[in-house]
């Protein structure tokens, strides 16, 4: 139900099966599960990158978006006063419940793919946690005012490859260049205002999305020239995560995470 | 596996303790080699500070002159501190 390639991403806003929920519940889910969501993809290079220092580089990028997950998922749980804890947000909602972007649920790719998509959205990250900051919700203010050194070492790991790599062999800028193009398509969706945001913009609960954009430019845009590598210009924009709509990508990664807990309830070891 | 220069670690615990030669890791650079020695052997709040050194600028002793260089030491023991105590209040002798 995503945007494919030549068609224009354009979405009706009508029914997309998703559980109707409290736009401040919607958005701190949102946030969880954007984290909890890249926490899987970077576990899954763990034995499995290049070198041992970036298997563990990667992983520890993992635990601490998996930690900033815990917290958002517990405080939607508290907010949405359903009974549902963080277990039960993470492990038994569809993929139609979930709210993250489809910048994080992209597949790995190569090496390049990943540092792409870490370098564009742990400066998205970057500037949303230090606005969150001064949240009117003590909760989202104290993890964005943890999690923001956390994130600023995670662009510029991110970083310093992007230039390694781009400003590295005829090969290795190729990749990235190409690494970039495929995640591109998923950056706008950052800078979009997800359901009801702006109320909760007005509140000085949320961070306004389209706000982040240029500063997220001001950053990102000169790492990619000192890379010597190119913007991309994408062709078509994915829409939709906040709704729950979601690239294919998703249900199999929630396949592989949540079928432990679903096939052994309650199971603790 | 790697082909990218070898760099030696060292780690400052906490202020007031010196650097102390932790391992040694794989980088292309030494920046990069600060950032994953950041991340391989201070993830558990082992460190304040690190160094990293190219492995190939150390010079070492050779195990062949180990006799020379360490056998005289053993039975000069006039030259430990042992014979006075030490007050508890003073640590890290």
């Amino acid at each position: 139900m995503t945007a494919h390639p030549g068609t224009p991403g354009t979405w009706d806003g009508g029914s997309t099966g998703a559980t109707v929920l409290e736009p401040r519940v919607a958005y701190v889910l949102g946030l969880g599960d954007d984290a909890l969501v890249l926490a899987h993809r970077l576990g899954e290079w763990i034995a499995a990158a290049p070198q041992i220092e970036e298997d563990i580089a990667l992983a520890n990028i993992g635990l601490d978006l998996l930690g900033q997950a815990r917290t958002l998922l517990s405080h939607a749980g508290e907010l949405e006063a359903a009974g549902r804890d963080e277990d039960a947000l993470a492990y038994l909602r569809d993929e139609r419940d979930f709210r993250n972007l489809q910048i994080v649920e992209r597949p790995n790719g190569d090496f390049a793919v990943t540092t792409a998509r870490q370098l564009a959205f742990s400066a998205y990250q970057y500037e949303l946690y230090d606005r969150l900051r001064a949240s009117a919700d003590p909760t989202l203010a104290a993890v964005a005012g943890k999690a923001i050194k956390e994130v600023t070492y995670h662009r510029d790991h991110a970083t310093q490859w992007t230039l390694r790599l781009g400003d590295g062999t005829d090969e290795s800028h190729r990749r990235m260049q190409a690494g970039l193009e495929q995640i591109w398509p998923y950056v706008e969706e950052m800078f979009e205002p997800g359901p009801a945001v702006a109320g909760l913009v007005a509140h000085g609960l949320a961070a306004d999305p389209g706000l982040l954009r240029e500063p997220w430019a001001a950053y990102v845009h000169p790492v990619l020239t000192q890379a010597t590598l190119a913007v991309p210009e994408p062709a078509f924009h994915g829409h939709g995560g906040r709704r729950g709509l979601h690239t294919e990508a998703l249900g199999h990664l929630l396949a592989e995470m949540q079928h432990l807990h679903r096939a052994h309830p309650g199971a603790t070891w | 596996m790697s082909t990218e220069p070898l760099w030696e670690v060292f780690v400052r615990s906490r202020r007031g303790l010196s650097h102390i030669h932790v391992g040694s890791l794989h980088a292309p650079d030494a920046e990069m080699a600060v950032r994953n020695a950041r991340d391989v052997y201070t993830r558990r709040q082992e460190g304040v500070s690190i160094w990293v050194v190219p492995a190939g600028a150390i010079t070492a002793s050779s195990p062949d002159e180990k006799d020379s260089f360490f056998d005289p030491a053993g039975d000069k023991v006039y030259r430990h501190p042992t014979f006075y105590d030490i007050p508890d209040e003073v640590r890290h002798l």
